[in-house]
């Protein structure tokens, strides 16, 4: 039976953990909110960008001169994963989710003879996948200490990846990203990314047919937008994954406050019997040795 | 007065404006435009500038913009905007960031083609400094 000092000693160390956790879902819940404003702030301009990309899109569609960006280069045999996770952990399954999708969807790839080359958006992703797929991580992007996700970095990434398409580097990009439905429910998702995906439900009635005069003209038009397109999935991609990430970490921290209670409670009733049993024991020790004089 | 129409301004971060108003002029790429109701469609990139927005009441907003597309469509005029900041807002050393890392760029310019780019983006960036130096004088 454990000596009553050391049960002392675990009750306040689980407490000790309680208080953090409880810390940690607050500051999450908090978080949370913030980021789940912004991703929903930031949802307006990506579903303008889609509409005008499908306008411009339905022009361009089966046409051989249309961009790479939008048509694909025809080829499909080295595939890019950008896969964006969080930069720090006790966040559930969050990241070893969307790390198991990108790596399944490698695993298919490789069986099917393509080429396969990871670009892994915040540190957890990068150490989960590099024990089975470290040779094909090209690169690793830190997101570490930006408080607020800005468009600034979603921009970098996109860069990064415009810059590998452009020297040829791969052929597909597929995005992996947590979307955020609730706090209890995150859906890993993948998304191409290159060549754009068209959404079909966003083609607009509004223009009604009528014929779009473009300045200066579609190709340059296209060639502005397709890229700023990527960046803005990237940027969605993100935004969606930090309230993903705080929806996940307050879920997680809300249980394990809750089992830590659960020990508590056990620990303490568990100190009580051990110190009532001794002092019966002691009683018994002192009337056992009145009665034997 | 003229007939009112629903004009948008979206920037990655947030949606800026959502309202009716009755005219808005442009800085296209191409040149500035004014918008008005029944415009046709028409779509065209924009250069760093300064959108004027009239409101249906005839109060004049003036907003920067960065890089992005005008959109306009029958049901109206949307804007996606890299950057928007209105003027009153906006800061001497913003521009003079902006500038600064315009010249960056024609420096760094590789080829012809981007150093012409890169040189017109750094015009424009200082014409929209001028314009706003001014009334900021008095």
């Amino acid at each position: 039976m454990p000596s009553l000092k050391s049960l002392r000693n675990r009750i306040a160390s689980v407490k000790a953990t309680q208080k953090i956790t409880k810390a940690m879902q607050m500051v999450a819940a908090a978080k949370l909110r913030r980021a789940q404003l912004a991703a929903e702030a930031a949802r307006p301009y990506a579903e303008r960008m889609s509409t005008v990309l499908a306008n411009l899109g339905q022009a361009f569609e089966g046409k051989p001169d249309a961009p790479a960006l939008l048509a694909g280069n025809g080829k499909s045999d080295v595939h890019l994963l950008v896969v964006c996770t969080a930069e720090r952990g006790l966040c559930g399954a969050f990241n070893s989710s969307i790390a198991r999708l990108a790596r399944d969807h490698a695993n298919r790839l490789l069986a099917e003879g393509k080429t396969v080359k990871i670009l892994c958006v915040g540190r957890k992703g990068a150490e989960s996948l590099k024990r089975l797929f470290g040779d094909k991580i090209i690169e690793v992007i830190e997101l570490k200490g930006i408080r607020q996700i800005g468009f600034g970095e979603a921009q970098m990434v996109a860069r990064k990846v415009l810059e590998l398409y452009g020297a040829g580097q791969f052929d597909v990009a597929t995005l992996f990203f947590s979307q955020f439905r609730s706090v209890i429910l995150q859906i890993p998702t993948a998304q191409r990314l290159i060549p754009a995906e068209i959404p079909k439900d966003a083609a607009p009635a509004a223009s009604g047919g009528a014929i779009y005069e473009v300045e200066p003209s579609e190709e340059e038009i296209l060639g502005d937008l397709l890229p700023r397109n990527v960046a803005v999935q990237v940027f969605k991609a993100l935004l969606e994954n930090a309230a993903s990430e705080q929806g996940a970490r307050m879920s997680a921290m809300d249980s394990a406050t809750r089992n830590a209670g659960e020990m508590i409670k056990k620990l303490t009733t568990n100190y009580n019997r051990t110190r009532q049993a001794q002092i019966t024991k002691e009683l018994i020790e002192i009337i056992s040795g009145a009665e034997a004089v | 007065m003229a007939e009112a129409f629903k004009f948008e301004l979206v920037s990655p971060e947030r949606l800026l404006v959502s309202e009716e108003v009755a005219q808005v002029v442009v800085p296209g790429s191409e040149g500035q435009f004014t918008m008005l109701k029944g415009h046709a469609p028409f779509m065209t990139t924009m250069r760093p500038g300064v959108i004027e927005v009239t409101g249906q009441s005839g109060t004049v907003s003036r907003i920067f913009v960065r890089g992005g597309f005008a959109d306009a469509s029958p049901a109206g005029l949307t804007v996606l905007a890299e950057m928007a900041v209105p003027v009153q807002d906006l800061k001497a050393e913003q521009i003079a960031r902006e500038i600064k890392n315009a010249e960056e760029d024609v420096a760094d310019a590789g080829s012809d083609e981007t150093k012409r780019v890169a040189q017109e983006k750094l015009d424009q960036l200082r014409e929209v400094q001028a314009a706003l130096g001014a009334p900021a004088a008095h």
